[in-house]
């Protein structure tokens, strides 16, 4: 029962989690900045879901309606989702970049490269 | 009052239901090698995070991931994807360390959440402590998001803006240097 009141952070938490794994376990970059954007994304999550009322409506003022959910987590969630969106797009900038570079967007592959040329150098 | 309870409860139905299918969403996500199906499998828990959001009432917010979350987001991964390897290498040993250290972040989460006010209380704190001054219409715009982004925290929303410009000016400076390629790299 104490879970259940809880779902939604349960939820969140689990995508957050998941994103971290994502990030941490992954070696393409492209997959990372996904993972990147799923753990953003929970903290929408986070913030939103409390200000929810059962019953209540969008926070749009009407004589007929007397109980609105919380508006503040939707002004900043309202931030948080362009600037989230700027960091994923210069993340890709610079993934498309390493490719350039390095011909390969896998960990792996770009860590050896780099080992290579040290050891090549004299 | 019968129709009122039956309401309520299809409410938080359909706010659980669509929290099970993102997480859902999510965890085929992470399974996934081909990065095509994973970027329309990250476009596909937008939109159903867009959804969530409608149910939860934060409309403005909804509007804002459909259009930039689901739709430039996606866009923006597809154009990386063609200028890169659409398939994902194996990886060389099983990622063990970072499951558990994922899974105990996770619990260590949950554990402190257990503690924070239960889903849609309204005595939370949240409910209490300034929403109501700002549900009392003080701008005359009925819109009370609008009138929050806009007007109590209008600088807010400025520096939203420069954090914007700066990562596109990023961006431009990073992807130009392609035109004299070589040039760039002589080091």
């Amino acid at each position: 029962m104490e879970l259940l009141a809880h779902f939604s952070h349960v939820v969140a938490v689990f995508l957050m989690v998941a994103g971290l794994y994502v990030v941490m376990a992954r070696g393409n970059l492209i997959k990372k900045l996904v993972g990147l954007s799923v753990f953003q994304t929970s903290v929408y999550l986070l913030y939103i879901a409390p200000g929810k009322l059962i019953g209540g409506t969008a926070p749009i003022l009407a004589p007929q309606y007397g109980l609105y959910s919380n508006p503040l987590p939707h002004v900043l969630i309202l931030t948080a989702i362009v600037v989230g969106v700027a960091t994923l797009a210069l993340g890709l900038a610079l993934a498309v970049r390493i490719r350039e570079a390095y011909g390969s967007i896998e960990e792996d592959e770009i860590i050896a490269a780099d080992n290579a040329a040290e050891e090549a150098r004299p | 009052m019968g129709r009122r309870r039956g309401g309520t409860i299809i409410e938080t139905l359909i706010i659980n239901a669509l929290l099970v299918l993102m997480a859902l969403a999510v965890l085929v996500l992470a399974r996934t090698r081909n990065l095509f199906a994973v970027v329309v499998l990250s476009g596909v828990y937008s939109f159903l995070m867009a959804t969530l959001l409608v149910a939860l009432d934060a409309v403005d917010v909804a509007m804002t991931e459909a259009a930039v979350g689901a739709g430039v987001s996606t866009v923006l991964l597809l154009g990386a994807l063609h200028l890169c390897k659409s398939e994902e290498a194996r990886p060389a040993h099983r990622p063990w360390l970072p499951l558990a250290l994922s899974g105990a972040t996770g619990l260590l989460l949950i554990y402190g959440a257990l503690d924070l006010p239960d889903f849609a209380d309204p005595a939370a704190p949240i409910h209490r402590h300034v929403a109501p001054r700002y549900l009392q219409n003080e701008v005359d715009v009925p819109n009370v998001v609008t009138a929050v982004l806009a007007s109590f925290r209008g600088y807010d929303t400025l520096g939203e803006t420069t954090v914007v410009f700066t990562a596109g000016a990023g961006i431009v400076a990073l992807l130009r240097r392609r035109r004299h390629k070589g040039g760039g790299d002589a080091q």
